[in-house]
């Protein structure tokens, strides 16, 4: 068996953190358990309660949370009813935030990697210690290497302040997985064409449309909260939904037409339903020739894609191709297809999402009721500008379209794995990111990188895999014990400003980031982070209009509602380079890639081998929630399972419910085994599993062999030369038998 | 003697993504033990590829008019509340396990205590005139409780023209949980 952890690592060697410096301890079991199984009926009011409101942090889409507290313990998270992302309601893991906050296996103290007689362990540091130590380290890379030998990757909320803390040091590299692999693409292709990002939520009226294409977007498994709850809304007025996938997901479920398309052959049908549009004279002629350049060329790329062509390509009949972009153009313009989330697939990431944004541009549905709109953000006026170092401009992403508005990111998270490969970086600061599991470039990989730099330091609530490789681990608390950066920066139907505010006190020696950037700063010297975070805030909410004390009570503070429709006769602009919306983009032509977007084959799997699919459970958020005991208590959370289709499971022998491990085509065995689901829903030429399970930290103590990591068998990755985006699909896997 | 309330639920499927929402809310609302729940979700998956239907419900206890549980109880723990529903009088309940049983539902568990737990509908947020927590958290409004002596209006016209059922109501329990099939179209 390939235990492929652990292997190529010289000089980083993963250490298992002693139980001694976690929460962990029975006085800690006795006290969650005490939370999750007392034995009367709850009652909401009985006046030893609290409510504090608050936003997530389990997934990106932050909604608004009240935290119930009874007695000084969160006993329940509910949605908060003032909050627009949330109305009320909440997904499980929004609920399930109690099982990460009294999760025992919490990372207790600052922990410093020493050597005693060639072994490497970690011992307990104080803070003073630790952040002298981190400091100390950062500086002296910084003196002898320059300040591009320093990286952050990080993913969370509560990174903000540590970027602050480096731009006052001078360092510029950040990158955030979550660009590569999700949304980058997607914001890119909108953003060239419409001149404006497609946003978080998606700008997408779902509420309003009455026929709306997804392609393998997995809503209802992806528990986007208002994004699922204006599905529903919609399917009860009546909206009709289509779905290709070559899996039956939940939304297919929900689906008028459900289209198995083969895996990796989207662009294809988005040009025959081009196709058909055009040549039956189906798209909205007024609107293209108003609003948009470049339609000739579209015209003359997707004549050869017929519905016939494409019906050989994607395994979808011709005349389901043309009854579909038919429906489309009936219910235009309340008719959209849904740019999705998780955007990059192969390397034609942004070419596929370029395609969705062309596809609603032809049903000339920009800015009308269930087609595709812009949403406004609450404006915050800017405060007195913060003087830092002129950094590096060069260490910028080489990838021409790598995005340039967005300053969380300098770079994509896998050039940061390369330089770190290459020697060119020597320090690595990870704040939130798993990255053995994270990393869109595989394990291996990503562990190759971990090994390769003089120091790393993470930042994280629970003793994740990246933390066994660590020179310096800094414990943070959890987003229910913290104040963080205002949620100010999204656009919306009602524009808001959500504040995250602690609901009980740092638990054990953890700190919040906003505590932990500020002694970094003060120890390396640097002008940042001025202010204590409470000050800070209630400065920026004043410049709002209110205050912390105001915003405090509800947690957000709301803007008036965005004027979402188009007046008649109301002339369009777009921020784009022509003015308009641009069917073939100049950006692109520039860069030197395709103005308009082109199909090309992608490799099938090989003889006995199936395409690898991922997809997630509504009650996990990868990282985040892996060791969350209450989330993981249902049967259905508690590990994934690798979907194959019966003929499949018949001709390799695979009972239902059986453990198999899993081979890649690079011969990398999964290192647990994972419960086979024999099941119709899935083509015969593809499986399926949940990314996030098969953690091998054994400090993860309810994580640990749950099924299998997803991560461990990606060996072909796809860079996107425009983007610099990561498509990780062309991985293919084969069982292996228990003996 | 006419009951004063008489509460059940109307549940669309067409709109269940069996999240499980419903079941992690009630698990804190109720301080449910570890290891159990008092209401779960099922999806059921019709037909062979590439002909699919799928169903997803949250089910819990039916709050039975004709309940089972209570007329095989010995001791009078199960019984009729005055606002329709069905609950267990903990100190009266001996844990025989006569109404798990009877139950056509397999709706109800032995608590690590002793006795008999099962959904009580959040009674004690009915009677604050709140929701039951898995209601509330609902992001699809899947889950919607309904006093069927006064239904809301809103409640009434989401089964109106629509194929809805009881589940085994050959059993003659006469539940109070009313499904709105996942065969209906999107809309009326």
């Amino acid at each position: 068996m390939n235990m492929s952890h652990g292997q190529d690592l010289n000089r980083r060697d993963f250490i298992k953190i002693s139980s001694l410096f976690l929460a962990g301890s029975a006085a800690m079991s006795t006290q969650i358990g005490r939370t999750l199984s007392g034995n009367g009926d709850a009652l909401a009011d009985d006046g030893r309660e609290r409510v504090v409101h608050s936003f997530c942090e389990h997934c990106f889409w932050r909604c608004g949370i009240a935290a119930h507290v009874r007695d000084g313990k969160i006993y329940k998270i509910t949605g908060s009813e003032h909050h627009p992302l949330s109305n009320g309601r909440l997904c499980p893991r929004g609920t399930g935030g109690i099982g990460q906050i009294y999760d025992p296996d919490r990372l207790a103290h600052p922990l410093i990697r020493e050597k005693k007689g060639g072994k490497a362990s970690y011992r307990k540091a104080s803070w003073d210690e630790a952040i002298t130590y981190t400091a100390e380290k950062l500086y002296k890379i910084k003196e002898a290497y320059g300040p591009q030998a320093i990286a952050m990757l990080h993913h969370g909320f509560g990174y903000t302040f540590f970027k602050e803390m480096f731009k006052a040091f001078g360092v510029n590299k950040f990158a955030k997985p979550s660009y590569d692999f999700c949304c980058g693409p997607s914001h890119q292709a909108f953003l060239f064409t419409y001149g404006h990002e497609i946003g978080t939520p998606e700008g997408i009226d779902i509420i309003n449309s009455k026929y709306i294409l997804f392609f393998g977007t997995h809503y209802g498994e992806n528990m986007h909260n208002t994004a699922v709850q204006e599905i529903a809304e919609g399917i009860r007025r009546g909206l009709k939904i289509v779905v290709f996938d070559p899996r039956f997901s939940t939304l297919a479920g929900k689906a008028e037409k459900w289209l198995p398309i083969k895996p990796g052959t989207d662009i294809a049908m988005m040009q025959a339903l081009m196709n058909v549009l055009i040549t039956e004279n189906l798209y909205d002629k007024q609107f293209v020739a108003e609003n948009t350049v470049g339609f000739d060329e579209l015209r003359a790329e997707v004549e050869r894609m017929t519905p016939e062509k494409a019906a050989e390509i994607t395994d979808i009949p011709a005349e389901d191709i043309r009854e579909i972009a038919r429906n489309f153009a009936r219910y235009a313009p309340a008719a959209a297809v849904h740019p999705g989330r998780r955007t990059q697939w192969y390397a034609d990431g942004a070419q596929r999402s370029r395609a969705i944004a062309i596809l609603n541009a032809l049903a000339g549905n920009y800015k009308m009721p269930g087609g595709m709109v812009k949403y406004e953000k609450y404006k915050i006026p800017k405060g007195a500008p913060h003087h830092y170092p002129e950094y590096e401009k060069e260490v910028w992403s080489k990838y021409p379209l790598f995005t340039d508005i967005k300053p969380e990111n300098t770079m994509g998270s896998h050039e940061v794995i390369q330089q770190a490969i290459d020697g060119e970086l020597k320090a690595l600061f990870v704040y939130g990111v798993n990255v053995p599991e994270t990393i869109t470039m595989g394990r291996k990989t990503a562990l190759k990188a971990l090994g390769n730099v003089d120091f790393l330091a993470v930042v994280d609530t629970l003793p994740m895999e990246v933390t066994g490789y660590a020179d310096i681990v800094l414990p943070e608390c959890t987003y229910l014990e913290r104040y963080d950066e205002l949620d100010g920066g999204r656009p919306y139907r009602t524009p808001f400003v959500a504040l995250r505010q602690p609901v009980v006190e740092p638990m054990f020696d953890s700190k919040p980031g906003n505590q932990i950037a500020r002694m970094l700063a003060d120890k390396l010297g640097v002008h940042a982070l001025e202010d204590d975070v409470e000050t800070y805030l209630d400065k920026k909410l004043k410049r709002a209009g209110s205050s912390l004390e105001e915003v405090r009570k509800t947690g957000v503070l709301l803007g008036k509602p965005t004027d979402l429709y188009r007046k008649t006769g109301e002339k369009l602009t777009f921020e784009t380079p022509s003015g308009k919306i641009e069917i073939a983009s100049s950006k692109f032509r520039d860069a030197g890639f395709d103005a308009v977007p082109r199909y090309t084959k992608h490799p099938d799997a090989p003889e006995g081998f199936y395409r690898v699919l991922t997809g997630r459970k509504p009650m996990l958020t990868f990282g985040r929630t892996a060791n969350n005991r209450f989330l993981n208590e249902l049967p259905t959370a508690r590990e994934n399972e690798i979907w194959v289709n019966p003929q499949v499971a018949a001709k390799h022998q695979l009972s239902h419910g059986e453990q198999v491990h899993l081979k890649n085509q690079a011969g990398v065995v999964s290192e647990f085994p994972i419960k086979v689901k024999v099941t119709e829903r899935i083509r015969q030429d593809a499986v399926y599993m949940v990314h996030g399970y098969g953690h091998y930290f054994k400090k993860l103590k309810w994580a640990y062999g749950k099924g299998a990591s997803h991560n461990q068998l990606i060996s072909n990755y796809d860079i996107d030369t425009s983007t610099g985006a990561v498509g990780f699909e062309n991985n293919f896997v084969t069982f292996i038998k228990e003996a | 003697m006419a009951k004063q309330k008489n509460y059940g639920m109307v549940i669309d499927t067409r709109v269940c993504v069996g999240c499980s929402a419903c079941v992690y809310a009630c698990k804190s609302e109720n301080s449910v033990p570890e290891g159990y729940c008092r209401d779960w979700v099922v999806q059921e998956t019709n037909g062979t590829y590439p002909k699919l239907s799928m169903e997803n419900r949250s089910e819990r206890c039916q709050h039975c008019e004709k309940a089972p549980c209570v007329t095989y109880c010995p001791t009078g723990a199960s019984h009729y509340a005055e606002d329709g529903t069905v609950q267990v009088n903990r100190s009266r309940c001996t844990g025989c396990k006569a109404c798990l049983a009877a139950c056509p539902y397999d709706a109800r568990f032995v608590h690590p205590e002793g006795y008999v737990d099962k959904c009580s509908l959040c009674k004690h947020r009915l009677d604050q005139g709140l929701e039951t927590a898995c209601v509330s958290v609902c992001p699809t409004k899947s889950l919607n409780l309904v006093d069927f002596n006064e239904p809301d209006q809103e409640a009434l016209a989401l089964m109106n023209g629509k194929e809805v059922y009881r589940q085994k109501e050959h059993a003659g329990t006469r539940p109070s949980l009313y499904w709105i099939s996942a065969r209906n179209k999107p809309g009326v």
